[in-house]
């Protein structure tokens, strides 16, 4: 046998690692592009979600359906992070089932692109959706109270949450045996800390222990800032809060999940 | 010294997967530029020993080294150099063709039209020029399995890993992977093949290894293999069927033993060469004419039986439902 003496570990540089991820997260907005339906998907459910708010419960909720778009839609923004970055971890899942993961793996590439690439890509498709809710909400009349700079700064504490958020669901989607235990498990997620918020209704209506929820919980945290951030509602500490939720998030559940993708790969 | 040159060595692997043992200690070489065929039922350990050499998984013992890189050590220079199509095609569905192809081509470094160009060159030479903008999704199976097998050939791979790349294919696209498969070896490639199937590993293979429950249990050529099952196989069919037992008397006196009848062919093992030539002389003084007179090596199939006392696709069956 040939006696081949090479460094046992070849490390690629950062550009070349970078450029992977770049190729994985073009992979992933590709294949949004591709795929009519889930394109309007993408585009429409946000839309669905504001109509069926302000039109249908607005009017119930806060007298007219203009004032409640203006309660609203900074909370429908918030809450459209939980509900998009979920979809990280049913991604990951399916590659892992389906075998593209493991073709990942057989190519000479940066060992940590599959999932860093897949991240990009969810944040680049997440930070569109913000846009695409905020654009449509002002065409139906919402508007901003604040400066640019604020409402710029509302749309990065929702991606930073987002971030957060996406290694929770990376974590889920490495562990769990099938894309169906990802959903159920998102979904029972979810919905606590989407609707047991002040996304859609302020707090003072819901019994106590609701309520004492409703206060802790990040999302109105966060939509309480977003708000305040769009249209000059008070702050207070919300802000500090959202920041602390989405560090926090990324400390705890940054390492758990790339532990349990270092078991994969 | 030894001038042979081996692309894939593996000596003594061992994988456990919980209390399974789903290779104990096997060995394998492959040869470069040949095809190395890694035969067995399902749950003989192919798939495991195709995802040690692929680095997929670490050997929980042993040495396996790819064009000298050791899998364990160095799996980066070994996943240049290998190409892989596993057992189901690990393709993006929602991507086009194309964009699978891209995909690859752009991880793998080259350029955008570098890329460009070898994902048009690729889905010509495997006809899939027109499918090329549509979403693998919508391909059927046969496309399926030989997109995967352009994508794995983007990098240009010394070596290309096959595990059982005409499984649930029909005849005809088993032939086009065939005729793919040694299109690669006449250009220099080496392949590692699994497959349950004894017809393919006779067809492709230039080396056989046969494992069953994750050791090793033959190696060789396929015809050192039926050579050392023992043996070859008299085959007689008289013009006149109603001579059948005559000449099963015959083939019973000159052989030794009572030949197998089949529709209206006999079938006898015989060992001593002189065997066939004394029958037709008996025959011929019997006034028997045959329609056909055949000495034929055992097929893969029948030296699978002889080794491990089952038959290789039974087998799968009874994988099948477990």
């Amino acid at each position: 046998m040939a006696d081949v003496s090479v460094p046992a570990v070849h490390r690629l540089g950062p550009v070349t690692a970078a450029q992977h991820c770049l190729t994985l997260a073009w992979r992933n907005l590709v294949q949004l592009r591709s795929n009519p339906g889930e394109l309007a998907a993408f585009v429409i459910q946000p839309l669905i979600f504001i109509v069926l708010f302000v039109y249908v419960f607005g009017g119930a909720i806060a007298g007219t359906s203009s004032s409640y778009l203006e309660y609203v839609l900074p909370g429908l923004i918030a809450q459209s992070g939980v509900f998009s970055i979920m979809a990280t971890g049913a991604g990951l899942n399916q590659d892992i089932t389906n075998g593209v993961f493991d073709r990942l793996r057989s190519l000479p590439i940066a060992r940590s692109a599959p999932l860093v690439g897949r991240a990009i890509g969810d944040l680049v498709r997440f930070a569109a959706s913000l846009v695409i809710l905020l654009g449509f909400g002002m065409l139906l009349g919402f508007r901003v109270h604040t400066n640019p700079a604020e409402v710029a700064a509302g749309l990065l504490l929702v991606l930073a949450f987002g971030v957060g958020l996406a290694w929770v669901s990376m974590l889920i989607g490495l562990l769990a045996s099938s894309a169906t235990t990802v959903q159920l498990f998102s979904g029972v997620l979810m919905f606590p800390i989407t609707f047991g918020s002040n996304v859609m209704v302020r707090t003072d209506t819901m019994p106590g222990w609701l309520q004492a929820w409703a206060n802790v919980n990040p999302v109105s945290y966060l939509s309480t800032a977003v708000r305040g951030l769009t249209t000059g509602t008070p702050l207070g500490s919300s802000v500090l809060w959202s920041l602390g939720w989405s560090v926090a998030l990324t400390a705890v559940f940054a390492p758990l999940a790339i532990a349990a993708y270092r078991r994969k790969v | 010294m030894d001038a042979v040159t081996y692309a894939i060595e593996a000596e003594g692997l061992v994988k456990r997967f919980g209390g399974t043992t789903a290779l104990a200690g096997v060995d394998l070489a492959a040869r470069s530029g040949t095809v190395l065929g890694l035969l067995g039922p399902n749950g003989a350990g192919k798939t495991t020993a195709v995802r040690v050499l692929a680095t997929l998984i670490r050997p929980d013992a042993g040495v396996a080294r790819v064009a000298g890189f050791d899998v364990a050590r160095q799996p980066h220079q070994v996943r240049r150099l290998v190409g892989l199509t596993g057992q189901y095609a690990a393709l993006d569905e929602e991507l086009t063709g194309v964009q699978n192809l891209l995909l690859v081509g752009r991880l793998l470094g080259l350029s955008r039209p570098a890329a460009r160009a070898r994902a048009a060159e690729l889905l010509e030479r495997f006809g899939l020029t027109e499918a090329g903008g549509r979403r693998a999704k919508t391909y059927s199976g046969g496309m399926r399995r030989r997109l995967d097998l352009a994508v794995s050939l983007v990098g240009r791979p010394r070596l290309l890993y096959l595990d059982e790349p005409t499984t649930g294919l029909d005849p005809h696209s088993r032939n086009e992977v065939w005729s793919i498969v040694r299109g690669l070896v006449a250009d220099g490639s080496t392949v590692l093949l699994t497959t349950q199937y004894m017809d393919e590993a006779d067809q492709l293979a230039d080396d056989i290894v046969v494992v069953d429950r994750g050791t090793v249990i033959a190696t060789g050529t396929p015809d050192d293999l039926k050579t050392k099952t023992g043996g070859q196989t008299l085959e007689i069919r008289p013009t006149e069927p109603a001579r059948l037992d005559r000449v099963a008397g015959i083939v019973e006196d000159v052989a030794g033993v009572r030949p197998v009848a089949d529709g209206g062919r006999l079938s006898a093992p015989v060992t001593d060469p002189a065997v066939p030539a004394a029958v037709l002389r008996r025959l011929d003084d019997a006034s028997i004419t045959v329609t056909e007179l055949a000495l034929r090596l055992p097929s893969l199939d029948d030296v699978f039986l002889s080794l491990t006392g089952h038959r290789a696709e039974q087998d799968e069956a009874v994988a099948g439902r477990a």
